[in-house]
């Protein structure tokens, strides 16, 4: 039987392996089973290093999951004839093996770090060296995305902003900056299509950017449990020219206060 | 035996077995202060919980392969009011008690209350533990937990939903969910019970394990399980009190109107506005800094007895003792200075995430140096596939899996992305179910003839370890391209998602592979018990181990040792030539002629 289990432990590697590279090749059944389209043009860092990471423990999996297998078919005891190797370990193989790793380790990390600045602390910069102000402020609700454009003046919480619920329209090609926050429990902001992610905490205020690369309407997620409705706390956004979203902020603004609404009695606010 | 032999409490106590009275019963088996009745207590308690968190997981499981359908049969039974589908609210409830259950009912106390309690005086050559009063307390104080948690799982209509985490302000403004009422105050209740007992469990140990041990026994003779335990306890002993205190700020915030965790002015589904003054962000941290080494307790005691029994079945000293003592030891020091990982995208500064991620890349390394040196001991050996032996393999196998995937999500840039998708859920389960659980098993089938006198059987056991080790790669290997995808956790619907709605396929196959999982258990468990009475009975050592607990009679008596354990070296001497067998027992004394013995080797 050592054999028959020898071999299960070499599946471990086989099929491991096996999967991955099927789900990346997109092949039936398991087509779209991968990174999902990235329309971010920082988005591929991103991307690069989880393939990077990827690679990196692949080989650390196929090499112990093979040695694993070795060890355990050539030194079975219905087989292996030999003594037992009366030893109580190596001195020069532990500082080898701690010390390779941990110099891959040390390298992982600094090697992140870059993209993790670009992601979360370099704000986009202004021509003359301000940060970029937001285009929107995103604000997180049981169960909905509320969403509110700057207007004509260019600045968030005056009286010519536009509101929208969930509908997310922004302009490709450009940086954009938004100001993400939550009005009652904790979510999280999460565009797949964008490598976006960031909890929105009550009391707090958060940035996110990105420069969208590509136009299309792609899903908003919210990535925080934040009650029994957390499923369906679902958001679009759609990407296009700036032309269009102009067209369309224009026509979302007119809408807005042209809609006349008369409540009746009683159900003022 | 060689040592000399003294009198015990155990041959004392088999007189009075025959007209055994309900007060000697209540004594002996409910009430007990001996360490191996506690042990047992605490087993099969948490087993039974195992089922329950199991069954919970097939509800989750349920749901995301056919949503909003009925589960045939029982469905009606439990979900009449929502015409026999899972609720959304009942979703939230599911997952929250299916981590709840399995991480504070099944895994912590299966480790240190069943197999610390049992194992430590044994392995040590102790006739009990320090203070047996505090060990009977550390089970009982489990039961308010027990009935906490239940109250908060069934209190309609619907129980506690906040995650297993319970991040405010969610889990402290009541209308913020169905299950945030009273519901999450028996919840609180019940994980500070649990740690009420853990505390008093960890104490225990400490002191047993630096006290009580026999002549000879060092520190560096003991067995890798003890050293498990040992600096699980210390981490409890150390991380606990801060989950204890911030359960109690929560209940503070939810009960008396205190304002920790909630930021001013706070209005949450038209509740009353908060008193304030607090940072959501806060809890995470405090419930972090015990939680992060919390999962280190729940994986170092069994890379313990993952430890003995590989050099067990390898018949060969473990490879490199010291530095797996040395390793453990980093793992419960670094475990103290990476929680902010889990908060990576909580908005917490994104300069401590930096600092974050160095220090949780660095405690990859002491888990791959223990890795390397069980590859070390199976290297050279005579290798016996027993069960346990395959069992204890397989946590080598997946937690090689589980560790390198922690590195992707340790990597903050690439954590934007997968964090709180499907990609950590297959990352804890490979840690927690495929290797803390599977050690686990591999743990009872090992010391199983030492509880009960009887082995269980080879058989059933090895259907049982083949079923088991493929289902279990079915339902959670294909969870990583889940995660690749961005497939997020915890959602009730996710294929309401244009993004996820193709993955319902693969996630039916998951559902499958689960269910067949849950299913196989049922073999385990008609092995258990059915071995517990009839299997075959066996002597003290069936295996042909080291450590003390296999020199005491199977099934130990009150008092553990019928002589006085002497330790003469440590617990993995196989294959010595000092012997003429392949083992080399720790109370055995060197052979008499000086030419036999073995100088120490430098190295």
């Amino acid at each position: 039987m050592g054999r028959f289990w020898s071999i299960l432990f070499l599946l471990v590697p086989i099929l491991g392996v096996g999967v991955f590279v099927w789900a990346m090749a997109g092949l039936w059944p398991m087509a779209g089973h991968w990174l999902p389209e990235n329309v971010n043009d920082h988005g591929h860092v991103i991307d690069n290093l989880f393939m990077f990471i990827l690679i990196l423990t692949g080989v650390i999996f196929i090499g112990t999951g093979i040695a694993l297998f070795w060890f355990l078919w050539k030194y079975d005891s219905a087989n292996n004839a030999a003594p037992v190797a009366f030893t109580h370990g190596s001195h020069t193989l532990e500082v080898v093996w701690s010390i390779i790793p941990a110099a891959a380790l040390v390298f992982i990390a600094i090697y992140q770090m870059n993209a993790w600045a670009d992601a979360k602390m370099r704000r986009p910069t202004l021509a003359d060296g301000r940060v970029k102000p937001e285009i929107a402020e995103v604000t997180g609700r049981q169960f909905e995305w509320r969403i509110r454009y700057a207007g004509k003046d260019g600045i968030v919480g005056t009286e010519d902003d536009v509101q929208v619920v969930n509908d997310l329209h922004l302009p490709v090609d450009e940086e954009i900056v938004l100001k993400i926050k939550s009005q009652d429990v904790l979510h999280s902001f999460f565009l797949p299509n964008l490598r976006i992610k960031q909890d929105v905490v009550p009391g707090m205020k958060q940035f996110v950017w990105f420069r969208a690369n590509k136009t299309g309407v792609y899903d908003i997620v919210c990535a925080e449990l934040c009650g029994w409705g957390h499923y369906k706390m679902r958001g679009r956004i759609t990407l296009e020219s700036r032309e269009d979203f102009d067209r369309w902020l224009a026509k979302a603004y007119d809408e807005q206060n042209q809609a006349q609404y008369t409540p009746a009695t009683g159900e003022a606010e | 035996m060689s040592a000399v032999a003294v009198p015990t409490h155990g041959t004392v106590h088999d007189h009075h077995a025959p007209a055994l009275d309900l007060g000697t019963f209540v004594r002996t088996y409910v009430f007990s202060l001996d360490h191996k009745i506690i042990g047992l207590q605490f087993l099969f308690s948490t087993l039974l919980w195992f089922l329950v968190g199991g069954l919970l997981a097939l509800g989750i499981r349920w749901q995301l392969a056919w949503p909003w359908t009925d589960m045939p049969i029982i469905g009606r039974m439990l979900f009449s009011a929502e015409g026999g589908q899972i609720s959304p609210e009942f979703y939230t409830t599911l997952f929250t008690m299916h981590a709840t259950v399995m991480i504070f009912f099944v895994i912590i106390p299966i480790l240190a209350g069943a197999f610390g309690n049992y194992l430590i005086p044994l392995m040590i050559g102790a006739d009990d533990m320090a203070f047996p009063t505090l060990n009977m307390l550390s089970y009982w104080f489990m039961w308010p937990a027990f009935i906490c948690i239940g109250i908060s799982f069934l209190w309609p209509p619907y129980g506690a939903g906040g995650g297993w985490t319970s991040y405010p302000p969610l889990s402290v403004v009541t209308e913020a969910a169905p299950g945030s009422a009273f519901a999450q105050t028996m919840w609180l209740l019940g994980v500070t019970f649990v740690g009420v007992s853990s505390m008093m469990g960890s104490v225990n140990y400490m002191t047993t394990i630096i006290q009580m041990r026999a002549p000879g026994m060092t520190m560096f003779r003991l067995p890798m399980t003890i050293w498990g335990m040992f600096i699980t306890a210390i981490l409890q002993a150390f991380a606990l009190p801060v989950l204890t205190a911030a359960g109690f700020m929560q209940l503070m915030d939810r009960t008396m109107g205190t304002g920790f965790f909630l930021p001013e002015g706070l209005i949450v589904n038209n509740s009353m506005p908060a008193t304030g003054g607090g940072q959501p962000l806060l809890w995470q941290h405090l419930f972090w800094f015990y939680s992060h080494p919390a999962v280190y307790i729940m994986i170092l005691p069994a890379m313990g007895m993952v430890s003995d029994i590989i050099a067990c079945f390898a018949r060969k000293p473990l490879f490199g003792y010291k530095p797996m003592v040395y390793s453990i030891s980093g793992i419960a020091g670094l475990g103290f200075i990476v929680w902010g990982h889990h908060m990576f995208v909580s908005g917490m500064n994104p300069l401590l995430g930096m600092t974050f991620m160095v220090s949780t890349m660095m405690i990859a390394l002491p888990s791959a140096v223990k890795t390397f040196n069980w590859l070390g001991t199976i290297w050279g050996g005579k290798i016996q596939f027993t069960t346990p032996m395959l069992f204890a393999l397989s946590f080598v196998s997946m937690f090689i899996i589980g560790g390198l995937s922690g590195i992707f999500m340790a990597a903050t840039p690439v954590d934007i992305f997968i964090h709180d998708t499907y990609f950590i859920v297959a990352h804890f389960h490979y840690v927690l179910f495929a290797g803390t659980a599977m050690a686990v098993f591999g743990a009872i089938y090992f010391w199983f003839p030492k509880m009960f006198g009887r082995m269980m059987d080879e058989n059933l056991g090895k259907i049982h370890f083949f079923l088991t080790f493929l289902f279990l790669n079915g339902t959670f290997f294909t969870m990583h391209i889940l995660g690749a995808v961005g497939f997020p956790r915890r959602l009730a619907d996710p294929y309401d998602y244009e993004t996820f709605r193709h993955l319902l396929p693969m996630n039916q196959f998951m559902t499958i592979c689960a269910i067949g999982m849950v299913a196989t258990q049922v073999i385990f468990a008609y092995n258990f018990i059915r071995s517990m009475f009839f299997g075959t009975p066996v002597g003290r050592n069936p295996w042909g181990a080291n450590s003390l607990e296999w020199m005491a009679p199977s099934p130990p008596g009150h008092g553990n040792f019928d002589f006085q354990p002497i330790v003469y070296r440590g617990p993995y001497e196989y294959g010595s030539p000092e012997v003429d067998t392949d083992f080399y027992p720790q109370t055995q004394p060197p052979p008499s002629d000086p030419a036999r013995r073995v100088k120490p080797e430098h190295h």
